[in-house]
């Protein structure tokens, strides 16, 4: 019943995005001014249809409705509500409706915001965007329908597995896609432009604010997957280089990027062509990270069920698409004619656009070379944090300069008189850098290098926002937080990086273990049950002799029924210094208990600046003018 | 035709990287645990994990089962299935080759000091590239040899009673 009604909003979806491409097309070939109201009237049908199935599968999933394959595979009527709703998107299919949702919302809004402004820029805009909704309908339907039914109808389901059964890791996935999936709008608007000889000027106002709505959930998606990380995977790392975690960056690095020149288009009618392949490749290389995640090319936390017809459904896709999309750019015959002044807001943003470029070419290298060696020589190799640590933190250095200096400078052309502040900002960050390391004493050229300069670039932000508050408006406000939320989280990462500890120990009930200055006692254990699972709580005592802290921290072992699975919990004690992170794991056939404890500093802060950084962007949304 | 040149150069590459793909697609199954199964050992080299000197195929003894566990003092579960290992370290007609994978040498022998050391030989694969060639997933994992050197049964994650008692049957055969 269920699965019928499910199916049938899935065709009905199909069938007005076939409409709507139809009825773009023939709008387009009209001499007619105005946008044809049945045009309004299917999409506001689509997005109606397409909402329904998804709020239908939600329906199925909080009801443990078993007849559909996806709901027994992954969920069990004991699981709380929460989990119950997120099991929506915990898997491939699920995930995969709620990805067309957001295609077909953005569709909608940027349809509805823009269809006054320029009728074929619209009009091919929304006939593209169904295109590439059609594409991804299709494969719903035909390989990943979660609707699918299953007879007998079984009386329990499997479960969601106990690691995704989070709040943060509920909200990951949603958030991620709004910046994944958003891209296709603007992708949609840059084909649309080309083909519609749209002047660059409008195109870059119209696509700036979804680029960065995007931009924002993006990075939310990423933070919120990286605190999961942080306290569910266990050994207190925040960002391992996963393929997966590096599947979601290269699109973040090309949305920053786009996000810095389309003002540059905006303002200065330059970098037409770079706007335009830059929308094109964020959709792209989003794409191209599903194709690697959903295919099982690459192992990690994040694959799904493999499936190569799967795999093979999003290459093909992602084929046409790239050659579609090459087609339609090279078919432009305009030629971008600017000059830019070597000291002018132009070039700085420009200059972001080179190290994002840098930092894409390596992140993607280092993904997909492994695929590489696989394929060509038959051995596989696996690129781990060394790699992008060793290539990637150097160029940071230079990137931050410019990002403190970049936002001051006007646009056109400037003579730079400034060195006076500038050298005494060096100064002083040099001299904080100092402070801090012999105060913490430890050394290493690299990262007082980075730290140096992540201090220049949030001074000379403060010093910037000062002035400008002094002076007039508040329109640099979302800048300047991105700008410093930036620095900040590169100054407490390395900082963390540099001074986090590590003590792994066994330990029985009742001992005392003494390292360093740390004593960890394991005063008691207790079992408590809890609504679907049995959790194991270790009752441990921190105490510093030097600092003279005591802390208490309770890990917990958690013992799932439905899949039967265990996991543990870290236990973590947060304050503005540091963070104490304690993992218990239990060794069979002893009394003893293996326990890690880190003391990892300003994790907090880490966070903090990363929201910081993201919420720029969306203040500039909100902020328009 | 400079620009045309350009163009060239960049749809080769994307289309170089889309086949690729293409053949990424179909090669994965190649390292699925099933196929492995018997088949007889490819040819490794791992360094011991104490000294410089090198283990080859050739060092696996002609009459004897062998099971290779793959481990890391860092792996939460590899603690779990050490018992099992160290009532397996027992039998006689087994030895039993440790593989450390991707781990710190210290906090190996660390480990193998605390919870003592089942293994005849221990080795380090300290890249973990080894252990791909016996289609490792996650750790811990477990390899039984015969003594043809043909691989017969594969264990993924940590054994239990229930695994010893094959590996001991399976030795005890005949």
């Amino acid at each position: 019943m269920l699965s019928n009604l499910g199916n049938i909003l899935l065709f009905g979806s199909i069938f007005i995005t076939l409409s709507i491409i139809y009825f773009a097309y023939q709008n387009i070939k009209e001499k007619n001014i105005l946008i044809g109201k049945n045009l309004v009237y299917l999409s506001f049908f689509q997005i109606t249809f397409i909402i329904t199935s998804f709020l239908l599968l939600i329906f199925a999933f909080v009801f443990s409705d078993f007849s559909l394959l996806a709901v027994y595979q992954n969920s069990h009527t004991a699981k709380p509500i929460f989990y119950k709703i997120a099991g929506v998107w915990g898997n491939h299919e699920g995930s995969l409706l709620l990805w067309v949702n957001i295609m077909v919302i953005f569709s909608f809004s940027f349809f509805l915001f823009n269809y006054k402004l320029n009728k074929n820029y619209s009009l091919y805009t929304l006939l593209i965007q169904n295109i590439l909704i059609l594409g991804f309908l299709v494969f719903l339907i035909s390989n990943s329908n979660p609707f699918f039914k299953i007879l007998p109808i079984p009386l329990e389901g499997l479960g969601l597995n106990p690691i995704l059964q989070d709040p943060a890791l509920a909200i990951h996935p949603p958030l991620l896609y709004l910046g994944f999936v958003g891209s296709s709008i603007y992708f949609s608007a840059a084909m649309a432009a080309i083909l519609s000889n749209s002047n660059g000027k409008n195109f870059a106002s119209s696509i700036k604010v979804w680029v960065l709505i995007s931009w924002s959930f993006q990075s939310l998606g990423i933070i919120v997957g990286s605190i999961w990380a942080y306290y569910e995977l266990g050994w207190g790392g925040f960002w391992f280089w996963d393929p997966v975690e590096n599947a979601s960056l290269i699109p973040w690095f090309c949305m920053t990027a786009l996000a810095h020149s389309v003002l540059v288009l905006e303002k200065r009618g330059y970098l037409y062509n770079w706007v335009l392949i830059l929308s094109i490749i964020t959709f792209i290389s989003s794409v191209t990270g599903t194709f690697l995640v959903r295919s099982g090319i690459l192992n990690s936390v994040h694959t799904f069920a493999n499936d190569p017809a799967r795999g093979m459904y999003i290459l093909i896709f992602l084929s046409l698409m790239i050659f579609f999309s090459f087609v339609i750019f090279f078919k432009r015959k305009i030629s971008d004619n600017f000059y830019l002044e070597p000291i002018s807001k132009e070039t700085f943003i420009l200059s972001n656009n080179w190290f994002m470029m840098f930092y894409l070419a390596t992140v993607f290298i280092g993904t997909i070379y492994p695929i590489f060696t696989q394929v060509l020589y038959d051995t596989k190799i696996s690129v781990g944090p060394p790699f992008y640590n060793s290539v990637i933190a150097p160029i940071i250095i230079p990137f931050l300069i410019m990002m403190a200096i970049g936002p001051r400078i006007s646009w056109i052309k400037q003579k730079y008189n400034d060195f006076k502040s500038l050298i005494f900002i060096l100064i002083l960050s040099c001299v904080i850098n100092f402070l801090i390391f012999s105060f913490l004493k430890s050394y290493n050229l690299l990262s007082n290098l980075i730290i140096i300069s992540s201090l220049f670039l949030i001074l000379h932000s403060l010093k910037d926002f000062i002035i400008n508050s002094k002076t007039k408006s508040y329109y640099n406000l979302p800048s300047f937080l991105s700008h410093t939320g930036f620095g900040i989280l590169m100054l407490f990462i390395i900082l963390n990086h540099n001074f986090s500890k590590e003590y792994d120990l066994n330990i029985k009930v009742g001992e005392t273990k003494k390292i360093d200055n740390i004593e960890i006692k394991f005063k008691d254990l207790k079992i408590e049950k809890r609504e679907n699972y049995n959790a194991i709580i270790g009752n441990f005592n921190i105490l510093d002799l030097k600092k003279n802290y005591r802390k208490n921290l309770n890990p917990e072992i958690r013992i799932y029924d439905n899949p039967q699975t265990l996991t543990f919990e870290s236990a973590i004690k947060t304050n503005l210094k540091q963070d104490l992170y304690l993992t218990m794991s239990n060794i069979d056939g002893s009394d003893f208990y293996n326990v890690k404890f880190q003391i990892k500093p300003f994790m907090l802060w880490i966070w903090f600046a990363a929201l910081l950084t993201s919420s720029g962007a969306l203040l500039r949304t909100f902020l328009k003018k | 035709m400079k620009i045309s040149f350009l163009k060239l150069i960049l749809i080769s590459l994307v289309a170089f990287a889309l086949i690729i793909f293409f053949l990424a697609l179909n090669i994965e199954k190649r390292y699925s645990t099933e196929k492995i199964i018997g088949k007889s050992v490819d040819n490794f080299e791992l360094e011991f994990l104490n000294n410089d000197k090198v283990f080859k195929k050739q060092d696996l003894a002609n009459d004897e089962f062998h099971l290779i566990n793959i481990w890391a003092s860092w792996c939460l579960p590899c603690r779990k299935e050490h018992p099992i290992l160290m009532t397996l370290k027992k039998e006689n007609k087994l030895k039993i080759i440790g593989m450390n994978f991707k781990d710190k040498k210290l906090n190996a022998n660390n480990f193998l000091r605390e919870l003592g050391n089942p293994y005849d030989f221990s080795l380090s694969d300290k890249d973990g590239t080894q252990s791909i060639l016996f289609g490792v997933y996650g750790i811990p994992e477990s390899i039984l040899i015969d003594k043809k050197h043909k691989i017969i049964r594969k264990f993924i994650g940590p054994l239990n009673v229930k695994d010893s008692e094959d590996i001991l049957q399976l030795v005890n055969e005949k």
